[in-house]
């Protein structure tokens, strides 16, 4: 759906040359949430930028629906755009405006006839619960609101595909938690392609499918989010989980505990229907070992449960091995922590 | 002790002196806002631009508009007297008054405009980029109604100044009250009539002050 391609942008001249983005690929599937996550000026607001050529790369090409935006004129390019919603950390909503006239926009762009521009707009409203606000402007209304308003602005024009440029970033944990079900919902309804750029772990392990990690102007991991988020490779990816699970200091205090030689520090993941099965409990009464939780999570990544234990087996060696080879006969995945 | 007798007033006079005062303001503000506007568009769009050329373009544009502001306009009636002459073939009384007026007023209101529409959120003009605007839907879509507040603060402020324009246009025989004022007031010592054109000119800028401000809140969505 979405093609990045040896993209490039670079700001300045010559002695002030700073580059937000060196030569990313990167591909988005049709109907897919994708994160990309990263810290502020790691270029990810430029990213979500050149998708809809709000900045237009120094080099490389954008496909979005099997066209290169890239070369399209300015009156195509304006027609492509219609195809591409988005929305903004500061909602960006015409304040002289109300809010029926906000969601209007883009149909009045197109010259949208009444009737079907009042059926068009109720509609959205209904969607995002907004209908007893239709008259109001966006100074009477709440974070959440406004962004409401902006998604089913967004909306309007019927678009493939819908940019998220921090959207939540400046709303409070439950709005962002309500707003984060609301893009999954239109996403599942409309079969919808969204992106979303974030520098909150929370927004990716909600809802997204997919993420990439973008530091300094480049992307240093990606994949699916259970992947990702249970096997952080890359050390920024680490930091930014990290500071989700709160981990660190905790962990690094229990295993200073009381570690002797017949125990041994592992971590287990269990992931999907897995994780509330009772498979530790039964392995460990067959082969006689004792364990102790160090820290454990037990929490869903999208709609898929997981669950991550960083558990010490306490035994004899050879019970402990066996321990460790049935839970990965179970399907497990365990890592020995040295 | 200063003795005033306000009997011996000519109200006839006053009256046609109001009446050409609002004559000239009337004319004058309405073609400084036509010519004003889209110069203050022009300004501002030009000044964004990505071309060369077209910022180059806004230099000379700005430039003219500084000359245009910097001459006193007392100057500027008479400098204009062929100019005047050509447009509206007199370069006396009201009619002739006019020109100079616009001349003075439409490039001070364009900076207003500018300024207004540098006031409008950068977010929200990206957000109509990103929805496919066009230039033009964008400057009666998103500029102008958004800067609607500023803009009218802007006409408000013109307008006023107009006011007191208008009072040297008696030295092109233009009347008004501010002619009125000068010539009984201060040629003649008829100081009653002084008084009077000066507080209607007061009462006067008063009621467009209102009037405006009124307008400015009645569009404020912030």
């Amino acid at each position: 759906m979405i093609e990045l391609k040896q993209l490039t942008k670079q700001y300045g001249k010559a002695r002030t040359l700073t580059t937000a983005l060196s030569e990313l690929d990167l591909s988005i599937e049709k109907g897919e949430i994708f994160g990309v996550i990263g810290h502020s000026g790691a270029g990810k607001s430029t990213l979500i930028r050149c998708i809809n050529l709000l900045e237009r790369p120094t080099s490389g090409e954008v496909w979005v629906d099997g066209k290169n935006l890239t070369l399209l004129g300015k009156k195509q390019l304006q027609a492509e755009r219609r195809k591409i919603g988005m929305i903004f950390q500061h909602f960006n909503l015409l304040s002289s405006a109300t809010v029926y006239d906000n969601i209007a926009f883009p149909l009045r762009l197109i010259k949208t006839p009444k009737a079907e521009m009042e059926r068009k707009v109720s509609e959205l409203l209904a969607l995002v619960g907004l209908e007893a606000h239709r008259d109001k402007y966006p100074s009477q209304l709440s974070g959440g609101q406004k962004q409401r308003v902006g998604i089913a602005r967004a909306l309007a024009s019927d678009p493939e595909v819908l940019l998220c440029d921090e959207a939540t970033s400046a709303l409070d944990p439950q709005t962002t938690d309500s707003i984060l079900r609301l893009l999954l919902d239109i996403n599942k309804k409309f079969h919808l392609t969204i992106v979303l750029i974030t520098h909150e772990m929370h927004v990716i392990q909600s809802i997204c499918d997919r993420v990439a990690v973008i530091h300094q102007g480049g992307i240093v991991e990606q994949g699916p989010v259970t992947e990702v988020f249970l096997k952080p490779k890359h050390e920024v990816t680490q930091e930014f989980i990290r500071q989700e699970l709160d981990s660190g200091e905790a962990l690094r205090l229990a295993m200073q505990g009381q570690a002797n030689s017949s125990s041994q520090a592992v971590q287990i993941t269990f992931l999907g229907s897995k994780t509330y099965d009772s498979i530790l409990s039964h392995t460990v009464h067959e082969t006689g070992v004792n364990f102790a939780i160090l820290q454990g999570t037990i929490s869903t990544i999208k709609e898929t449960p997981y669950g991550q234990l960083i558990v010490r087996f306490e035994g004899e060696e050879r019970a402990i091995e066996e321990t460790i080879r049935k839970l990965l006969q179970q399907g497990l995945d365990v890592e020995v922590i040295h | 002790m200063l003795e005033l007798d306000f009997t011996q007033i000519d109200w006839k006079e006053i009256g046609t002196a109001t009446l050409d005062t609002l004559r000239m303001l009337g004319a004058s503000a309405l073609f400084s806002f036509i010519i004003g506007l889209p110069v203050g568009v022009l300004l501002y769009m030009a000044a964004r631009s990505t071309s060369g050329l077209v910022r180059f373009g806004y230099s000379i544009l700005s430039f003219i508009v500084n000359i245009l502001r910097s001459v006193p306009f007392i100057i500027l009636i008479v400098a204009m007297i062929p100019i005047t002459k050509s447009l509206v073939g007199v370069s006396y009384g009201v009619l002739g008054t006019i020109p100079p007026l616009v001349v003075g007023a439409a490039p001070f209101f364009a900076r207003l405009v500018e300024t207004a529409l540098n006031e409008v959120d950068k977010g929200v003009i990206e957000a109509a980029h990103a929805m496919g605007s066009s230039t033009s839907q964008i400057v009666w879509r998103v500029l102008l109604p958004e800067a609607r507040p500023g803009l009218l603060a802007g006409m408000t402020i013109t307008i006023v100044t107009l006011v007191s324009y208008t009072a040297m246009s008696g030295q092109v025989g233009g009347g008004g009250l501010g002619d009125l004022a000068i010539k009984y007031g201060y040629y003649r010592y008829e100081t009653e009539i002084m008084i009077l054109a000066v507080v209607l000119m007061i009462v006067l800028v008063q009621l467009l002050q209102m009037a405006g401000d009124r307008l400015v809140r009645h569009f404020t969505r912030k």
